[in-house]
């Protein structure tokens, strides 16, 4: 077998093979629910109804997919100039970090002049995160992917240390756990009495932002010239480099703000396990999305509405929760191949 | 011809669509053993797709391929090896960080024990190097060898596997006239051992030169077939082109002020590539100058330096007369120095950008196509669509990606994207290669009428005709350095060559010392 570039691909082939892809994910989760010894119907009726059956489920599901929002923007930004970036998880724990700095009596101002400095500043703290990769990268050449994801594992070991010595709060009964943050300094709910707070929202205007950056901007344009054709774009007359450096800025800057808004928004306090490995999801997400912004937003919501609805089956039914982590393998590895198959045939020899 | 004619290859009306696109229409074309057949047609004719179904890298939509009498299972690049069949491409086939010994034998040595006969393996690329006058070292690595070398390993590779059918794509269009020659007469030998011969190329003199007989391919379908030594020059250019096709008329030119001035400029050498060594020149408004030069002589380097990439280690550059300080492609760019690059895949276009995004590449921070940071698509596009028009770009589109187009619309494009800018200076590094004989006079003419415009042009280009029949000056460089001036007519070629080899600069040197 073979594979021959399709020049003009139909709008059926643009569609059908993912639409295949998802397909095949729920049969192979069915087929693993019966191993399991539950029927596969309701197992997938309870994820669903899990994920979207309730309000209570669907803004679980919203708050959930909101700090991938963050991590897939940063991501897809990143990738889309072919810049890298695996480290979202230590950029988003660098905006939760000044969030906590600041937001725990630091400032006391009005919640109006409090909130988007600490934003700002955590925005500015994820994107100097990430600055040192790229000026690594582009000065000396050394490969982000491996300085940004070591980046992650010193990052977390420095908020450990933070969280065990300075950071500590006296009243945390001695679990490595910051201070909680002065109310000023929490994100409030979009509804009263509605667990969704305003993270969620401020996701969706930055996925709009780097839409219309991408889309219409010269820097978006200059960042999709540099990740297809460095070399072409070198010539024309794009700084290069200095693209490079833009877009790392912008992507560690989206994954800190994902950090604010989940501790500003959701959880009020700086722990170890503020993120179940959000920043490396977050590429699963970009990667669904094809690094669209916008698809980013649905492709997070597919994502937290799987984490979130096999939560809520796992008690029903007794299927282990790690249904949810091969639903998404599963889903990725498909939708790669979905993704080549929408560009090329396969020819039988 | 005598009686025991072997068929060696047999295509059988082949039919290849691509959506609605036929690029191969009922093709049957066959060469004899010992045959050379020269397959000529424009760009986009359907000549590579044809000898992609030959060779299994498409499956044709009906039709059959015959080797030596044996039909071949459709689409099974394997098959095609093992009865005998071996391509060239265009663009090598080489691992660069291998050995020469290495590259002939992937693919035929074992896997699990590379290694194993590989003495055996070096004394036969040895003989097989001696015999047919393809000199390279087994042992040398790919990387470091130079273009005309690279196509002997090639070569060498193919005759390594015993191959009695070579396929060679658009093979000279890398040469100088003497590899050409080299190359020919490695051919010549080989044909007459038996080898097949199937010569895929644009430059009518040297398929005159090498072939039995022409086949003409025209949007997919064979127009002619013609033995060479019943034809000429003229008439299969008129086969090719459907018409008959005129080159440019050049007039006696009238040299303005110096527009561009290279002042003692020097450049480090990059790997093998030697750098500029004081290199001094004047460009002209209304002037065409020719860079003639065995190719990795530094032509490369005074591209680099001309067009912004690369700033001289010494010297000055000056435009209209005032030293520039700094020098990016922006830079120069906007000085107005039109670039024409040398590889229009890699450096003139970006594949997967449309023709619009393509068309402001180089100006999308001016005004009419972006303003403080924010693009204006929709002047962005109808400069697309204005270069479409006025440049006969043949796309379904401004929004279509620019990988789609054939090479010549490619420079068409690249060549309307420069010339809108109304530039004083133009660099064009081998404008025309790969293009077909259409394409080239349109690329020329468009240099001609930049020059009556008063322009001042740099032609770089190893073909050394395209040079001759352009330049109102030509200088011939050489590891770098530059030879004096040569008026229109005051060379020729022969002379021109001792230049290319460097003699000329020895006896320069001695007059100077």
């Amino acid at each position: 077998m073979r594979l021959e570039p399709i020049n003009n691909p139909s709008f059926a082939r643009k569609l059908v093979p993912p639409a295949l892809a998802l397909s095949a994910t729920i049969l192979i989760a069915s087929l693993l629910a019966m191993v399991a010894g539950a029927n596969p119907f309701s197992v997938l009726g309870l994820i669903i109804k899990g994920a979207f059956g309730s309000k209570f489920a669907l803004l679980e599901t919203l708050n959930r997919a909101t700090p991938l929002i963050f991590t897939g923007l940063a991501v897809a930004v990143a990738f889309r100039a072919k810049f890298w970036n695996i480290g979202a998880e230590a950029q988003l724990y660098a905006g939760a970090l000044i969030t906590v700095l600041l937001g725990t009596g630091a400032l006391a101002w009005p919640s109006g002049v409090i909130l988007p400095v600490i934003a700002l500043i955590a925005v500015f703290a994820g994107a100097v995160l990430l600055l040192v990769p790229a000026l690594l990268k582009t000065r000396f050449g050394v490969d982000e992917v491996v300085t940004t994801l070591l980046f992650n594992f010193i990052f977390l070991l420095f908020i450990s240390m933070l969280l065990e010595g300075p950071l500590k709060d006296p009243m945390g009964m001695g679990w490595p756990k910051s201070a909680r943050l002065i109310p000023e300094a929490s994100l409030p709910r979009i509804v009263d009495g509605l667990r969704l707070h305003w993270g969620f929202a401020l996701a969706i205007i930055s996925a709009l932002c780097v839409w219309v950056i991408q889309t219409r901007s010269t820097l978006g344009y200059e960042m999709r010239a540099v990740g297809l054709n460095k070399q072409a774009a070198g010539f024309a007359g794009i700084p290069v480099n200095l693209v490079l450096v833009k877009t790392a800025l912008l992507s560690g800057g989206l994954a800190a703000l994902g950090g604010f808004s989940e501790v500003a928004g959701l959880k009020g306090s700086l722990t170890l396990d503020l993120s179940p490995g959000f920043g490396y999801t977050g590429i699963i997400v970009a990667m669904l999305a094809l690094l669209n912004p916008l698809g980013v937003v649905i492709a997070a919501l597919f994502v937290a509405g799987i984490f979130v609805g096999a939560d809520s089956m796992s008690r029903a039914a007794g299927v282990p929760t790690y249904l949810a982590d091969i639903m998404l393998a599963v889903a990725l590895l498909l939708m790669v191949l979905a993704i080549m198959l929408t560009r090329f045939h396969v020819v039988r020899d | 011809m005598g009686t025991s004619v072997v068929e060696a290859l047999t295509l059988d009306a082949i039919t290849k669509r691509f959506g609605a696109l036929t690029a191969n229409d009922a093709v049957s074309l066959s060469l004899n053993e010992g045959e050379v057949v020269a397959l000529l047609g424009e760009n986009g004719a359907g000549k590579t797709t044809l000898m992609n179904i030959l060779f299994g890298q498409y499956t044709a939509d009906s039709g059959t391929v015959r080797v030596f009498g044996k039909t071949l299972p459709p689409g099974n690049s394997r098959a095609a090896l093992d009865a005998g069949v071996g391509m060239v491409h265009q663009h090598f086939a080489l691992a660069d960080n291998l050995t020469v010994l290495e590259n002939i034998t992937l693919g035929v040595s074992s896997l699990l024990s590379p290694s194993a006969g590989q003495s055996a393996a070096r004394d036969r690329i040895k003989a097989l190097s001696q015999k047919y006058h393809l000199s390279v070292s087994p042992d040398a690595r790919v990387g470091a060898l130079t273009v005309g070398e690279r196509q002997r390993v090639e070569i060498l590779k193919a005759l390594y596997r015993d191959v009695r059918i070579l396929i060679l794509d658009e093979p000279t269009a890398v040469l100088t006239p003497q590899e050409t020659d080299d190359l020919f007469a490695t051919l010549r030998l080989a044909i007459a051992d038996g080898l097949s011969v199937i010569f895929i190329s644009h430059k009518l003199h040297e398929v005159m030169a090498i072939s039995d007989r022409v086949v003409v391919l025209r949007h997919g379908k064979i127009t002619g077939g013609v033995r060479t030594a019943d034809t000429d020059k003229h008439a299969l250019a008129t086969l090719m082109m459907g018409t008959e096709a005129t080159p440019p008329e050049v007039s006696q030119s009238t040299p303005g002020p110096v527009l561009l001035k290279l002042d003692h400029v020097a450049t480090p050498d990059v790997g093998n590539a030697p750098g500029l060594k004081s290199v001094s020149l004047s460009l002209h408004a209304g002037q065409i100058i020719g860079l003639a030069g065995v190719s990795g002589n530094g032509q490369a380097a005074i591209a680099d330096v001309v067009g912004g990439l690369v700033k001289p280690a010494k010297g000055r550059i000056e435009i209209g007369g005032s030293e520039i300080d700094r020098w990016t492609p922006r830079e120069a760019v906007k000085s107005g120095i039109a670039r024409i690059p040398e590889d229009r895949h890699k450096t003139g276009t970006i594949a997967d950008f449309d023709l619009t995004e393509n068309a402001i590449l180089e100006r999308y921070g001016s005004t009419g196509f972006s303003k403080a940071g924010w693009l204006n698509w929709r002047g962005s596009r109808a400069f697309a669509e204005a270069i479409i028009n006025k440049y006969d770009v043949r796309c379904p589109g401004a929004d279509t990606p620019i990988r789609l187009l054939s090479g010549g619309n490619m420079q068409k494009l690249i060549l309307g994207r420069v010339l809108e800018a109304a530039p004083q200076v133009i660099l064009a590094n081998q404008p025309v290669r790969g293009l077909d004989i259409g394409a080239v006079n349109y690329v020329h003419g468009q240099l001609l009428e930049a020059r009556a415009r008063g322009a001042a042009i740099l032609l770089i280009s190893e073909d050394l005709d395209e040079v001759m029949a352009l330049s109102d000056v030509i200088h011939v460089i050489a590891d770098g350095r530059l030879s004096p001036g040569f008026g229109r007519g005051r060379m020729t070629p022969a002379e021109l060559g001792l230049w290319m080899a460097g003699q000329g600069f020895e006896i320069e040197n001695a007059h100077a010392s």
